[in-house]
């Protein structure tokens, strides 16, 4: 579903991917993880062309979406709902004109069907009656599920998060966890999560992938990754911080 | 002969003058691009209505009291000069025709640019720099959305559409300004400046002048877009890039407002 080959990523003079390979296959949950710093928020937006490679393919059903022009690009995103570590709303909306805005301007729907997929979608990521408020009055909490319903307005294929339980105090951190578990089962879609939160995020993932200096390390379902005899997992996994990060 | 090798500090000096050349020489063509860009998605139907409206808004009603002050005491102060300098020549009827010709041909519309490019032009390199911070402009193309078409547009058309109106303000207020001090403190008489003005102004003043100050909406909404939209993704990169859209804007003003008068002359 998506391939990620050989993808080169360098920022001035830091070369943060190294000729990634990665392969994330269709339905369920991927999670990649790897240390702070390690290049993973850079390699899910690769996956979505919000960054391009220097080198290398991203293939997304077959299609290497790193040559695309801006029409065929965009065909291809329409697969995607992205939530993003901040939520990213728009800070000049309210929240239900937020989660309204890709059904407005991508679809034909009447201002009924759309009315009614949103308030369905904020009911079912628990904001039902705060579609009035703007995201500068809700919580941190609370911005994430509305970037959550945003992302699975349009009823995408593929969601992405990055980072979805950053800032988030451990009970928040859980729910939203159960969130995307409880979606992914309801709607379907594939997840490709990145997050530093173990050993909780594994408890929703049905595949584990570790980026560490630039290349992934390790990956497989999530049991298996749990036993993976490759020490840059293992000192992770034990949380061994006798060497520095970018050593990971 | 001896073959010279060039020292290493020298290649490195090269070097440093020419990948700065090349990153202005790339910023600009990035800058023309962008341009190209707003102005193809602003002739492309339909037309965000509510959106330009919100940056009319924005624009002209925000900018609307800086403008009405500096328009004000810029009349009053030429009115003050012109008097007595025209005064060394038994000119001071000629009061009229000097303010209402310096305001409407050069002064309004640059004045008028420089306050709305301190009060509104940097609050929208600030709001979009904010924006592409807080990752907004990377989720709107996430959404299969170009964010130029929602954010930049509807800026673009508003600023000219504002800008000439504003400038209009600006050049009203500075006449009555003009005359407040003329006629009101000083001892020349209403007629005299009313008339003055009434001969040497020609339609052809006030069209050049709405034409300049529709070119400096454009310039303005143009580069604080821009230099917010490309911000760097960090906390000092709102701050470089209102700071660098302020400047830019009042250095293109300026050169485009030489360029303009050479050709309307």
């Amino acid at each position: 579903m998506i391939e990620v080959v050989d993808v080169h990523k360098n920022f001035a003079r830091q070369e943060v991917l190294k000729g990634t390979n990665l392969t994330i296959e269709e339905g369920g949950i991927t999670t990649i993880i790897g240390g702070s710093g390690s290049g993973k928020t850079v390699l899910l937006k690769t996956m979505i062309a919000l960054l391009l490679p220097d080198r290398g393919q991203v293939r997304v059903d077959g299609t290497d979406i790193t040559r695309l022009g801006e029409k065929p690009l965009n065909e291809v995103r329409q697969k995607f709902g992205f939530l993003f570590q901040g939520a990213a709303l728009l800070d000049s909306m309210t929240i239900f004109d937020n989660v309204a805005f890709p059904l407005r301007e991508r679809t034909r729907l009447g201002e009924d069907a759309i009315g009614a997929k949103v308030r369905e979608r904020l009911d079912q990521v628990g904001l039902k009656d705060m579609g009035y408020k703007y995201p500068a009055e809700v919580s941190g909490g609370m911005k994430k599920r509305a970037g959550f319903a945003r992302a699975l307005v349009t009823d995408p294929r593929i969601v992405l998060f990055d980072e979805p339980t950053t800032g988030l105090d451990p009970l928040l951190a859980k729910s939203v966890h159960q969130l995307i578990a409880a979606m992914q089962s309801r709607v379907g879609f594939t997840g490709v999560i990145v997050s530093h939160d173990i050993p909780e995020v594994f408890t929703i993932s049905h595949r584990v992938a570790m980026l560490a200096d630039g290349v992934i390390a390790d990956s497989g379902p999530t049991e298996e990754f749990l036993r993976s005899s490759s020490p840059t997992v293992r000192r992770f996994l034990n949380s061994d911080t006798s060497e520095p990060a970018d050593t990971l | 002969m001896a073959r010279v090798e060039p020292s290493p500090r020298m290649t490195a000096l090269l070097a440093n003058i020419g990948g700065r050349t090349l990153g202005y020489v790339a910023g600009m063509g990035a800058g023309v691009i962008f341009l190209g860009s707003a102005l193809a998605w602003a002739a492309r139907p339909p037309a965000k209505v509510r959106l330009i409206i919100q940056q009319i808004r924005a624009i002209g009603v925000d900018s609307l009291l800086v403008v009405l002050l500096s328009g004000l005491f810029t009349g009053m102060v030429l009115g003050l000069q012109g008097y007595y300098s025209l005064r060394k020549f038994n000119a001071e009827s000629f009061l009229g025709a000097v303010v209402a010709l310096s305001l409407l041909r050069e002064l309004g519309p640059v004045l008028s640019a420089f306050m709305v490019t301190g009060r509104t032009g940097s609050a929208m390199a600030a709001e979009l720099a904010s924006m592409r911070v807080t990752e907004q402009i990377d989720a709107m193309h996430s959404m299969a959305l170009n964010p130029v078409k929602y954010l930049v547009s509807p800026r673009v058309v508003a600023g000219v559409i504002a800008m000439p109106l504003l400038t209009c303000m600006f050049n009203v207020i500075g006449i009555w300004g003009a005359y407040l001090v003329g006629v009101g403190l000083l001892d020349l008489g209403s007629g005299s400046y009313i008339s003055g003005m009434e001969q040497a102004v020609q339609l052809r003043d006030v069209v050049e002048g709405l034409i300049k100050s529709a070119t400096f909406g454009l310039i303005i909404t143009w580069v604080c877009c821009f230099k917010g939209f490309h911000a760097l993704p960090m906390a000092t990169g709102v701050g470089r890039a209102t700071t660098e859209a302020v400047v830019l804007s009042f250095v293109l003003i300026l050169v485009s407002d030489y360029f303009l008068t050479s050709v309307m002359l």
